[in-house]
């Protein structure tokens, strides 16, 4: 008796959620890391402010998006990593044998994905505003906050999938770290992009997709309702989205065809 | 493998060899390279802020700070080395070959002062590449002075833990203090343009200290150069005896 394909996603995402709550390193890692280097960051450039032009009256509230983006990203690498674990241990394979459809393992990863996104964008929206981070958005503004930080972490969380299902590998997964952690500095997550001096860097970053989504954050803290930054904020995000659900779901099929 | 140097040497040459014929071994850079890169190319305006006085320029200015997190790095790696050597068994057969075991911590030093010349000249040339201006002439003498101290002091560090915990795990161990020393200091701006919490740790920080000395050498503008030496062999001697410190416990482990 096979079960529907929702009650299957339930149950990998009820695992994928328990194994993250059962690591209390990776829940910590995944909340105090991005803080950490926020509140070093936020102090140590708070001068930038007196830049004339600077878009913001305190850098810290520049610097809100960080957090975000970054949790994304280790969310991402943690997730593939828990796949990749699940493809080296031979999981993979005995589901394969069973009626459950891979594609749930997927869904139940991302749901997982989801899941950590959500909680790191409550809780730092919290921290941020015990450290004095103002939300020009108001209350509205930090539930669209919430949902892009989930959508930007869906689709890293895509991401990680795709080289989770590619290698099978949990160190590859985790060496991918660096190069998202570039991504991530090569934007216009330090300074925006008007005040980006090399013509290089500022290059580099108007074509890095994480600008926009940084900027779409930010605009939601430090400007209000900026229609355009968010249309190319949550436009970024969703063809991220889209386009790592499609590699995955093709990286899905090879892995279950070998 | 008779003397204090005999056992010295061939650490280091072994480790000297398992570096070069491995590119992993330029691993150390990639953080301080890119760190530079980011900082350099995406924050220059910020030397444009008013009391931004170092008179190198803003890319001297990051290049300094990447320059010590290299050597730094490099120091750490050589306790992640020392740390698989213990987990595949090559350090208990090196100690019972030893009949000086102290020389054992002085060859993983000299292996990796060789490996941060490496990672070293790769920041440098990188930083000479994108334009950063040298005024310092022969006092970039005492920036490398304290390059070299700084990897020692490091690799001693990185040593001590290695050869307690004597295990891989022991990485984050080594990688988190020495990274927190390096942001809690003055990364973006100097000393002065620090603000609230950080400005107060990055005083207490002993590493803020040659890191400004650091910059001074490299502008032409020295400053507390005797003192921040002093400060680096103190840190050297501290180390020293913590990495002994943990040489005597892994003995003792057998």
């Amino acid at each position: 008796m096979s079960s529907s394909l929702p009650v299957q996603i339930g149950a990998l995402a009820l695992r994928s959620i328990v194994r993250t709550v059962r690591q209390p390193a990776v829940i910590v890692s995944a909340l105090l890391f991005p803080m950490m280097f926020f509140y070093i960051n936020a102090y140590g450039l708070d001068a930038a402010a007196r830049i004339p032009g600077f878009p913001a009256d305190s850098y810290m509230d520049f610097a809100f998006a960080f957090p975000l983006v970054q949790a994304a990203l280790f969310g991402s690498i943690t997730a593939g990593a828990d796949l990749a674990r699940d493809i080296e241990s031979g999981f993979f394979d005995r589901l394969s044998l069973t009626p459950m459809r891979p594609v749930a393992l997927l869904a139940g990863m991302l749901a997982g994905v989801v899941a950590l996104g959500l909680l790191q964008g409550v809780v730092f929206i919290a921290i941020g505003l015990l450290m004095g981070v103002t939300i020009s958005s108001g209350l509205p503004g930090m539930v669209v906050l919430v949902l892009l930080t989930v959508l930007v972490a869906l689709g890293f969380g895509g991401v990680g999938a795709i080289l989770a299902l590619r290698t099978g590998s949990v160190e590859a997964v985790e060496s991918a770290f660096p190069l998202f952690f570039v991504a991530i500095f090569m934007s216009s997550i330090n300074l925006p992009r008007s005040l980006i001096e090399a013509d290089w860097f500022r290059f580099v970053a108007t074509v890095n997709p994480i600008s926009y989504l940084v900027e779409g954050l930010r605009s939601l803290v430090i400007t209000g309702w900026d229609a355009q930054a968010l249309l190319l904020g949550f436009g970024c995000a969703l063809a991220i989205i889209v386009i790592a659900l499609a590699g995955a779901g093709a990286s899905l099929r090879t892995r279950v065809a070998r | 493998m008779g003397s204090f140097f005999g056992v010295a040497g061939a650490v280091a040459w072994r480790q000297i060899y398992k570096y070069f014929a491995n590119p992993a071994f330029l691993a150390p850079a990639f953080f301080p390279v890119f760190f530079f890169v980011a900082f350099a190319g995406g924050l220059t305006r910020v030397g444009d802020i008013p009391g931004f006085d170092y008179a190198g320029g803003y890319i001297a200015f990051q290049y300094v700070w990447a320059l010590l997190q290299a050597v730094a790095m490099g120091g750490a790696f050589t306790g992640f080395s020392i740390a698989s050597d213990f987990e595949n068994g090559f350090a208990r057969r090196l100690m019972l070959a030893a009949s000086n075991r102290s020389g054992i911590i002085l060859g993983y030093t000299i292996a990796s002062l060789v490996r941060v010349t490496t990672t070293g000249t790769l920041v440098t040339v990188l930083a000479l590449v994108v334009g950063m201006p040298v005024r310092g002439g022969y006092d970039v003498f005492g920036l490398v002075g304290l390059a070299v101290i700084v990897n020692v002091a490091a690799t001693l560090f990185g040593a001590g833990v290695a050869m307690l915990m004597r295990t891989q795990q022991a990485g984050p161990v080594i990688r988190t203090p020495i990274f927190m020393v390096l942001f809690l200091a003055p990364v973006f701006v100097p000393l002065n343009l620090l603000s609230g919490w950080l400005e107060a740790v990055a005083r207490l920080n002993p590493f803020t200290a040659i890191l400004e000395s650091a910059r001074g050498f490299l502008a032409g503008t020295p400053t507390n150069s005797l003192a921040s030496f002093a400060l680096g062999i103190v840190l050297i001697l501290i180390f020293a005896l913590w990495s002994l410190y943990g040489l005597r416990r892994a003995e003792r482990a057998g």
